[in-house]
């Protein structure tokens, strides 16, 4: 069993990070885990994805160009990599910022606003972490409990960020349950 | 650090950057140096001097730095000092860009500086591999007493991947004292050189290099069989990052009942010539395919080992890109 995972947005909405906390959870739960950024020539607000690979066996190409999941956090993402994803893949989208959807009928499509939540939670920087929970919530790829030990281990110099961070997490959980719920 | 190498000399350059981040910080803390040089050119020199004092010591660059590094490299290599060079290659040639590449195979196997040398080249494919590598680089490099360079990729560079230091082993740096210029008090001077302006001394000079690279090749080829096995159609030959891609493709090849095997080279100096050459003989192999994310050069050596009994085929990606798995199954369906 193998999933790969695109996070996809800008610059500066913790793209990366997200990816990296997933990619540790994964590591956590004893799967193995692999966390490609996109590097090249970008500038700030510029385009930021990273891939991240969890898997049961070894893992051998980490060039992934379809991935099983896709999560938008911009526009420009969901129009670019919603083409990509696998047949009966997930896609969480930004609604926040993504006033579209991908038109796949193939996927489960959820839609969450990220930063409307965030905002909501009093920590407009955690949208990442809303999205981050409701993708753990849809594709179960790992454990909401483990991420929470993740931000918590992450975050251990700076325990300000622990509780907020936790409570956007969940936050994007549970919207995520409620969505996938009303799909069925 | 684990390997004792706390000297370490260099100048940034994407996709490796990172490293001397990390070093910057870390150094101080074990009382070692870290000096960002002005230049690629000063710090393979600085790296030149520090072997020269017998301690462990080493650099990281990409494509365009280890091409200023290579004179020092040849000046390292003619003075029989161990050192470690880490190249994380990105797109060339000249400035190119910054992503993923293989494009200094010739350089890193052919020299790169000028005279009639070699570096001890190790291509690992993992995070955990390169760990592995380092840490072996700097036991070669002073078994040696040869430049050991560690030839990765912008996506080995740029990935993260879970590594587990327990099962590397610690190398333990020998002593050093019947050749490290330590200052000579008490006894008598030693002296590091790589002038010999005699052609009778420098022809000897040569040859003992070449006898020290004859023991290279007898002693440290390494590589990596995958999927091999006695009724192989076809084997892919490719290293680093294009081989683990190739390894996507041989375990999808393998659920359908294709028989294609991986022959990674490890070791690129000394290349596994007689390892290949073996694998090629057997009955059942038509052809053989090599991938690499450049227009072909390891492609002569599979043709050195091979010569001219079974078809080669090449399949490569430049600039940047890295081959999918889809494309390498691609080239094998034309092949099978």
């Amino acid at each position: 069993m193998q999933i790969e995972v695109k996070f996809a947005g800008f610059g500066g909405q913790g793209i990366l990070s997200a990816g990296k906390f997933l990619a540790e959870a994964g590591l956590h739960e004893g799967k193995e885990v692999v966390w490609i950024p996109s590097y090249g020539p970008e500038m700030r607000g510029g385009t930021a994805y990273c891939t991240v690979v969890v898997s049961d066996h070894a893992i051998g190409s980490p060039v992934i160009n379809n991935p099983a999941h896709l999560i938008a956090m911009n526009r420009p993402s969901l129009e670019k990599f919603a083409p990509t994803v696998k047949p009966k893949g997930i896609i969480i989208v930004n609604c926040s910022l993504i006033p579209i959807t991908s038109n796949r009928t193939d996927v489960t499509e959820v839609l969450v606003p990220c930063n409307q939540v965030a905002i909501e939670l009093g920590n407009p920087k955690g949208a990442n972490m809303v999205a981050l929970g409701a993708y753990a919530a849809c594709s179960k790829v790992v454990a909401l409990d483990v991420l929470e030990a993740i931000v918590r281990h992450e975050f251990e110099k700076k325990p300000a960020f622990i509780d907020e961070n936790i409570a956007a997490l969940r936050r994007g959980a549970e919207i995520a349950v409620e969505k996938v719920e009303s799909l069925r | 650090m684990r390997a004792g190498a706390i000297h370490y000399f260099a100048y940034p350059i994407t996709p490796q950057t990172e490293v001397a981040e990390y070093l910057a910080r870390r150094m101080p803390e074990v009382g070692g140096v870290f000096l960002q040089a002005e230049s690629e050119v000063a710090a393979s020199n600085m790296i030149f001097g520090a072997a020269s004092a017998g301690v462990r010591v080493f650099t990281t660059s990409s494509s365009p730095g280890i091409s200023l590094m290579s004179e020092a490299m040849s000046y390292i290599a003619a003075a029989e000092l161990p050192a470690v060079f880490v190249n994380i290659v990105r797109n060339g040639p000249g400035l190119g860009g910054i992503l993923p590449s293989q494009g200094d195979y010739f350089q890193a196997t052919r020299g790169g500086g000028h005279g009639d040398y070699r570096l001890l080249v190790l291509a690992p494919s993992s995070v955990q591999e390169t760990v592995e590598h380092v840490m072996l680089a700097f036991d070669l490099a002073d078994k040696y007493r040869n430049p050991v360079m560690v030839l990765g990729d912008g996506l080995i560079g740029q990935m993260m991947e879970p590594v587990d230091f327990s099962s590397v082993p610690t190398p333990h740096p020998p002593d050093k004292s019947s050749w490290a210029t330590t200052g000579c008090k008490s006894r008598k001077p030693y002296l590091i050189k790589t002038l010999f302006l005699d052609p009778q001394q420098s022809e000897e000079h040569n040859r003992k290099l070449a006898a020290k690279y004859d023991e290279m090749r007898k002693h440290e080829v390494r590589f990596e069989k995958y999927n091999i096995d006695n009724d192989c159609k076809v084997v892919i030959v490719a290293f680093g990052t294009a081989a683990r891609v190739c390894k996507t493709a041989v375990d999808e090849l393998k659920r359908n009942g294709l028989r294609v095997g991986l022959f990674r080279p490890i070791s690129l100096f000394p290349f596994p010539y007689e390892p290949l050459h073996e694998i090629s003989e057997t009955g059942t192999v038509h052809a053989l395919l090599v991938v690499e994310m450049n227009t072909g050069q390891m492609i002569d050596d599979v043709r050195l080992a091979v010569a001219d009994r079974k078809p080669i085929a090449f399949y490569g990606r430049q600039g940047g890109m890295v081959p999918s798995p889809e494309e390498v199954l691609g080239e094998i369906h034309q092949l099978i």
